[in-house]
């Protein structure tokens, strides 16, 4: 959208700027060729309000050229050969005029006092434009900062919001309430596995509680939070649950997101395994992509395709989508395929080493 | 009617193991209980309930197969059921469904005996109507995915995508899909309401149709037309029915 045109305080902003110089440029004709004052105003006002308009166009040629990036003849070429092209323009457009009025009595010797003061005019029309140039690079500078301050600003917002629900996701009611009910099936039939999954159940919050406030953890941490978090769900699921694990032992310590993998993890059981009377497994793989300037994490799970979709479902996928792209933009990606009963995900994120942030 | 002298026949259905412990152990304190079936699945809930015929049902929600009140809508609620829950987002549709209790998990044994005491009421007392309670089981605003139609103790899932048309037969429904014809004991008015207004229609008294299906709309006799379906099936459109036909299939154009 224009930055003038498209906003009518702008315009009349501009054009009253326009004719505080029209009015400077009206008493150097006056000056120099002999038209009356009055004349002058009469001739030069319906002028100078055209040029206005015609010079709102240098807007679409400063985006074409942006400031940065261009060399100084690349950008100072173009626009004053447009600068030249548009004037001489004008200055026609002001001999057409004059011509025209000049059948009128009053203006009968107009058309003989601006030929001779077209060379005057041009240059006033090269400088105009040229101006009008500054301004719209002005003006595109101010829009760019102001919306990369925005930039700025959303991601910020996007990635508390996003740990906000992570970790709100973490203390998802079915999987405590249901564990707390399995721990208590347990006190009176088997008390020491009744004390192991309370346990398993205290380290997975513990740790959850404690992951909130860091940017990023190395892998590993992330992998013993999801064990923790299986522990709890195989005393649940007893047999119906199986785990299957292959981790490159050179990516345990690379740095990712705080609670990226675990809600994945969390949807294979509830989404997957919880569906399934026979039970099912999840398959986690993580290693360097093949130019090791990336870590792909691929997570593999059995589901039963004929489940009707729960409404909560995809939630916590998009959620891990929205953090990644907001934290590393295009250097990540989220992959989702959904093959007969096999549901997968792949993460691909830049590999950042612990020494980095530690 | 005297429950005194023979046992109350109860079946728990959960899907995890551990679950359906707890609910075997606190009845294990009442002899006058009679476990006849534990199930693991939707599926074998129907089944067991179907032959079994027991009297009290302590039911989960969110298991494979089918979820607590799809077993309800194939079986009826021809007795005392009590659902346990972790989480109390369905606690009005239980309610809806005339459930005597909704246990929270984890419980314990006061709050189990209480519902067990509300139970044995339910058994010594009055039953509500069967009918008319399946259509309350679905959340207001929220159309039905699939259908599922019992036959024996077999469980169809018909996809509503998958659904042609719907037939009224007296007390029944026939749900036709892909040439095939399950029966339902359901009002179509009830399962009219349960399908999304966007993919399906009301013609006539006694059928509804998928939109997607109609090919054709003939003129057929006075007042009538026959629609007719791409697999070549023709259903009668009474008057109004057309009418809103017409509205539909002018909209979508």
């Amino acid at each position: 959208m224009h930055p003038i045109l498209g906003h009518p305080r702008r315009l009349a902003l501009y054009l009253f700027a326009w004719l505080i110089v029209t009015e400077l440029l009206f008493y150097l004709i006056t000056y120099h060729s002999g038209v009356r004052w009055l004349d002058a105003g009469i001739f030069f006002f319906p002028l100078s309000v055209f040029y206005a308009f015609v010079c709102l166009s240098a807007w679409y040629s400063c985006r074409g050229i942006p400031i940065e990036g261009t060399s100084f003849l690349g950008l100072v070429g173009p626009h004053l050969l447009a600068a030249i092209i548009v004037s001489g323009f004008w200055v026609l457009t002001a001999l057409g005029f004059a011509k025209a009025l000049s059948h009128t009595r009053r203006f009968s010797d107009i058309e003989t006092k601006v030929l001779n003061i077209t060379q005057l005019l041009l240059i006033i029309g090269i400088l105009e434009y040229l101006l009008a140039v500054a301004l719209f690079y002005v003006l595109q500078a101010q829009e760019e900062s102001r919306e990369a301050q925005q930039r700025v600003m959303e991601a910020h917002v996007l990635a508390r919001d996003a740990e906000l629900r992570a970790l709100k996701a973490q203390v998802n009611p079915h999987f405590l309430f249901n564990s707390l009910h399995s721990i208590s099936a347990l006190t009176n039939s088997d008390p020491k596995r009744a004390r192991e999954m309370c346990i398993a159940l205290a380290d997975f919050l513990r740790a959850t509680l404690g992951l909130g406030e860091k940017e990023l953890i190395p892998l590993q941490e992330e992998l013993s939070l999801i064990h923790s978090f299986l522990a709890v769900e195989k005393i649940r699921f007893g047999n119906r649950l199986k785990m299957e694990e292959k981790i490159d032992d050179q990516v345990l310590n690379c740095m990712v997101p705080p609670l990226i993998l675990q809600p994945l993890v969390e949807n294979a059981v509830a989404h997957g395994i919880a569906n399934l009377t026979e039970g099912g497994w999840i398959r986690l793989h993580a290693g360097y992509a093949t130019d090791s300037n990336s870590v792909a994490i691929d997570l593999e799970n059995t589901f039963d395709p004929e489940a009707p979709a729960r409404r909560k479902s995809g939630v916590g996928l998009m959620n891990v989508r929205r953090r990644l792209d907001t934290r590393y933009g295009k250097s990540a990606s989220v992959a989702i395929e959904k093959n007969g009963g096999l549901f997968r995900v792949g993460l691909m994120l830049p590999a950042e080493r612990q020494a980095v942030h530690a | 009617m005297s429950v005194a002298d023979a046992k109350i026949r109860a079946v728990i259905v959960d899907d995890e193991d551990l679950a359906r412990q707890v609910v075997r152990e606190l009845l294990s304190e009442h002899k006058e209980i009679e476990i006849v079936a534990e199930c693991a699945n939707g599926f074998e809930a129907v089944k067991a309930v179907t032959e079994l015929k027991p009297d009290l049902l302590f039911l989960d929600i969110q298991m494979p197969k089918l979820d607590g009140f799809e077993v309800l809508e194939l079986i009826g609620t021809d007795m005392a059921i009590i659902f346990a829950t972790a989480y109390d987002q369905h606690a009005l549709r239980a309610f809806e469904v005339h459930a005597v209790d909704y246990l929270l998990k984890p419980f314990g044994a006061e709050r189990f005996e209480q519902a067990l005491a509300r139970g044995k009421q339910r058994l010594g007392g009055k039953l509500p109507p069967v009918s008319e309670l399946k259509a309350a089981t679905r959340d207001p605003g929220e159309y039905a995915q699939r259908i599922v139609v019992r036959d024996g103790t077999r469980v169809h899932i018909i996809p509503v995508a998958k659904l042609d048309y719907v037939e009224a037969q007296d007390d029944y429904i026939a749900l036709a899909n892909q040439g095939k014809k399950h029966l339902k004991q359901q009002t179509i008015s009830s399962i009219e309401s349960s399908l999304d207004p966007a993919h399906f229609l009301r013609i006539h008294r006694s059928y509804i149709v998928n939109l997607e299906r109609v090919t054709k709309i003939e003129p057929y006799g006075k007042d009538t037309h026959v629609a007719i379906l791409s697999d070549g099936t023709r259903l009668p459109v009474s008057r109004s029915g057309y009418a809103r036909l017409r509205d539909v299939l002018e909209q979508k154009r």
